[in-house]
């Protein structure tokens, strides 16, 4: 028992991460001595402005939602080998077809119109993020260059869309509203906060993304192309259709985040719904280490310190002091090597 | 008798040091005591004890797995022990990483090369060492001194020659040449000639001569017992992590030497019975195939394999076989001519469709194409075969049947530790080279492409590696076997084809051909020639 309890502490996987988060924050608390502040002041109205209060809890959880699916498709890109930076391109295409669909669902049911605005709006990201798929097999492009590309495509686009043929009236560069059946319940209210029901299809997306990587054979091809392609091509195992399934996979989690925050936020989509969740993405599966439920841990991990920062804010501390905590957490994450020598206790334990 | 009394002396030798408490190591070059080092469930080196004399070759031998690599790589600070002492010319060093290594002059040549393939020879030799004019980089020193370098020693490379275009004995003198250039007073090679042709061999033995009478002193990593008697001095045995043996070269034998790191009798060479051939199986017709830089490295081979026989092809590395094989198995684009297997035309045809067709291969890069290092031994056990109905119901794997499956063949081929979810990384060397070989024969193929299926196995492994191959022959299955070894390639074929230039230069019988026949075909010359010349 003590020995499999030590086991799980001492997994990389889990350690590393947890020491960059506590590391990062001791460097912050520093940095704010030296700024004459006081870090349990500051600390003490993070977590308040995090978790202390309702309205501050389902804040949280609705800035978590849709990170922890951009967290899912960047990390799930990654265990195939591939760097996805374009969930903010696929978010948006996934964001704008849910909308569409959603728009002209108001003569459908809820337990029609919810599943198949969710289901196009992951159409939508894994199309597009196949196309960067399908480039890279047929024409040896990069998809870092590629998805960037698209990205840029995807936001002009949907420029074009909202400001003609798909404008709500008024002139402004958003589209209609949704219709009610196509719209996320509401689980909770709290003056002008609501929790949507959309954290509840975020944590299925985590539970599927383990299943398909752990218990699946795709998982296992995808996995293996990742690692080592020559030897998955040895193995009979298709690298182009991996490499373009593995991109599609990770897209239609992104266009689920851009979907989420249709059906559960805005109910339309406008041209700042995606903000920079997409690389966000990449930040938190970088700490979660790729890992589907490491990233969920990760996306509410960032979205805490997001959240309670105004609080921190308010009490006199700038919350860009946030940013640090989240860059020094990367570059601690990214320089695992750093980490595990700061283990003493691992030492001799260590790889060859 | 002697080899078996000779450890202890030796032993006692040293205790006697030990006991006086001064340990008087300066006629040795390494020491290294006691040292213990760990992995999780490994016990890697157990209390082992090194003594290399200045200015000796010194052989370092076990089975797969014994701890020879980790032990070098301590000494290297590659990893550092959990306890011992390390003495370097008498004096205890502490050796945390390859820069104290450096340091104390000590030199490595790893079991897999790390140079990187784009840069030129120069390049690679001087990188992180840099000679400089002002703040540039004076290439032209560089070159000077790997001259002077090779002109010492007998190293002969061309220093502006780009990495990847050389074969493999030139990538190793380049290996060599750059520990040498950091000052390596002590130099440590793991397995060199596991890829080398028996030429290069040679010309390895004459460096490692040369090294020696001018005051070197050479750790060397061998499976081979011929190459032990043939270079060095002593020879230390290790056996699951600990050290069972330490003797003088010139006062033990190849067969004691064989007991010594199996720890039972040894067959130097399989018994066979004679083949059942069936029918054609397998053939190629009029292949063509070019190799990376595009220019044409198989032309126009023809080949068959029937069942119940095994089919070898010889060669000196480098003359077709590497691609021939990728090109049966459906890696490399065939440019012409044809691959037929079971009547069909499969010459292209995906990976998996041969596969499934029932073709296996043992291929001749096992880090390359035969594992996924970072996958657990369990996952590796079924690349290949993840999707068939044993291991996997359409999209999901079955994980119970894998894992069975998975320790059953860690049983039956003793793969070592006998743990299925180590990572296909974390084996030695030789235990890589069994879990594939374990896989592709536990899929029960039909035909199957076997490349280099012994390399850097341990003589024990070797014979069980042979006797498999034997076996799955006797059940019916056509083998093509491409191998760099010539007593292999005898011992096992029924048929053997020698390859020259990605040509056939003839086809003969083991019992009807000599080594010096095959040599001279391998040398390029056609069967047909030498048979006249004969008549
Ligand atoms: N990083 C590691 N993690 C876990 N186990 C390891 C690691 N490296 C080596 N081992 C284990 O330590 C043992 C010794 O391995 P080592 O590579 O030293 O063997 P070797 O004598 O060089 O064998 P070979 O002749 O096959 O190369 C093996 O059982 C191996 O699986
Ligand atoms: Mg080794």
């Amino acid at each position: 028992m003590v020995s499999r309890l030590k086991k799980f502490y001492m997994n990389d996987k889990i350690i590393v991460p947890v020491i960059a988060v506590v590391v990062s924050l001791f460097i912050a608390a520093i940095v704010m001595l030296l700024i004459g502040k006081n870090p349990f002041i500051a600390y003490g109205a993070l977590i308040y402005g995090a978790f202390g209060t309702e309205g501050a809890l389902i804040n949280n959880i609705m800035k978590a939602t849709p990170l922890i699916l951009t967290g899912l498709a960047v990390g799930f890109g990654f265990r195939a080998g591939l760097f996805n930076i374009g969930a903010n391109g696929q978010l948006i295409i996934g964001a704008l077809l849910a909308t569409y669909v959603g728009a002209h669902m108001s003569t459908f049911p809820f337990y029609l119109s919810i599943p198949l605005t969710l289901a196009v709006g992951m159409v939508g990201g894994a199309l597009w993020a196949a196309i960067a798929g399908w480039l890279k097999v047929a024409r040896g492009a990069h998809e870092v260059i590629t998805t960037i590309m698209l990205n840029y495509v995807a936001v002009f686009i949907a420029n074009f869309v909202v400001n003609g043929p798909f404008q709500a009236p008024g002139g402004v560069p958003k589209s209609p509203e949704i219709a009610y059946s196509a719209r996320f319940p509401d689980l909770l209210t709290t003056g002008a906060t609501w929790l949507s029901a959309g954290i509840f299809v975020a944590l299925a997306a985590v539970a599927v993304v383990y299943v398909i990587i752990e218990k699946t054979k795709t998982g296992y091809e995808v996995k293996a192309v990742g690692l080592n392609p020559y030897a998955a091509e040895y193995g009979g195992i298709s690298i182009s259709k991996n490499t373009i399934l593995a991109m599609a996979i990770s897209g239609a989690l992104a266009g689920l985040a851009g979907t989420m925050q249709v059906m559960g936020v805005y109910y339309r989509y406008l041209g700042s719904l995606g903000g920079g969740m997409g690389f966000d993405g990449i930040t938190i599966a970088l700490i979660g280490q790729n890992d589907p439920i490491g990233i969920a841990f990760a996306a509410f991990l960032i979205s805490s310190i997001r959240t309670g920062s105004n609080q921190m804010q308010i009490a006199g501390v700038s919350k860009n002091i946030v940013i640090i905590i989240q860059g020094i957490i990367i570059f601690l994450v990214a320089a695992n090597r750093l980490v595990k020598s700061l283990m003493f206790w691992k030492k001799g334990a260590e790889e060859a | 008798m002697v080899g078996e009394i000779f450890p202890y002396l030796f032993v006692f030798e040293r205790m006697v040091f030990v006991e006086k408490g001064k340990k008087d190591y300066s006629d040795y070059a390494v020491v290294m005591e006691q040292i213990v080092k760990k992995f999780p469930g490994v016990l890697a080196n157990d209390h082992v004890d090194l003594f290399v004399k200045r200015g000796e070759i010194h052989a370092l031998v076990g089975e797969n797995g014994a701890g020879k690599t980790t032990l070098m790589s301590q000494l290297y600070g590659l990893i550092n022990p959990n306890s011992g002492k390390i003495y370097i010319n008498g004096v205890e060093t502490k050796i945390k990483n390859p820069n104290d290594a450096i340091t104390a002059k000590i030199g490595m040549v790893h079991q897999h090369f790390m140079l990187v393939d784009r840069l030129s020879v120069v390049e690679n030799v001087v990188l992180g060492m840099e000679p400089s004019r002002g703040p540039f980089f004076a290439i032209d020193k560089a070159r000077d001194q790997i001259k002077k370098l090779s002109k010492r020693f007998g190293l002969y490379v061309e220093p502006n020659a780009i990495i990847e275009d050389l074969p493999v004995g030139s990538q190793q003198r380049v290996e060599i040449i750059k520990v040498l250039y950091r000052g390596a007073e002590i130099l440590v090679l793991d397995e060199p000639t596991a890829v080398l042709t028996p030429q290069e061999t040679e010309e390895l033995f004459k460096i490692l001569r040369t090294l020696k009478s001018q005051g070197k002193t050479i750790i060397f990593i061998t499976h081979k017992l011929h190459e032990i008697m043939a270079v060095t001095d002593s020879v230390t045995v290790m056996r699951l992590g600990k050290v069972t043996g330490i003797v003088k070269t010139s006062e033990t034998n190849s067969r004691e030497l064989a007991r010594m790191m199996v720890g039972r009798d040894v067959l130097l060479r399989v018994e066979k019975d004679k083949a059942k051939v069936g029918t054609e199986i397998f053939k190629v017709e009029d292949l063509h195939v070019k190799e990376n830089r595009g220019i044409e490295a198989v032309k126009g081979v023809n080949l068959s394999v029937r069942r119940g026989e095994i089919v070898g092809v010889a060669g000196v590395a480098g003359n077709g076989q590497t691609e021939l094989v990728e090109a049966i198995t459906g890696l490399r684009k065939v440019e012409e001519g044809h691959v037929i297997f079971k009547k069909t035309n499969i010459t292209n045809i995906s990976p998996k469709r041969r596969r499934e067709m029932g073709m296996g291969h043992i291929p001749e890069d096992r880090l390359k194409h035969g594992l996924v290092t970072s996958f657990p031994l369990y996952y590796n056990f079924i690349l290949g075969r993840h999707d068939s109905p044993q291991f996997c119901d359409g999209s999901f794997l079955k994980m119970p049947e894998i894992k069975r499956s998975s320790e059953e063949l860690v049983k039956r081929f003793d793969v070592r530790p006998p743990s299925i979810d180590i990572l296909g990384a974390n084996l030695s060397g030789g235990n890589q080279q069994k879990v594939i070989i374990a896989r592709e024969f536990s899929f029960n193929p039909d035909f199957m492409a076997v490349a280099q299926p012994t390399r850097g196995l341990d003589i024990g492994a070797i014979e069980f590696i042979h006797k498999t191959i034997i076996s799955m022959r006797d059940k019916g299955v056509g083998i093509l076997l491409v191998s760099m070894e010539l007593e292999e390639i005898f011992s096992l074929s029924d048929r053997i084809l020698v390859m020259y230039e990605g040509q056939i230069m003839g086809e003969v019988t083991p019992d009807a051909t000599s080594t010096e026949e095959i040599g001279l075909m391998m040398a390029g010359h056609r069967l047909e020639d030498l048979r006249a010349q004969e008549a």
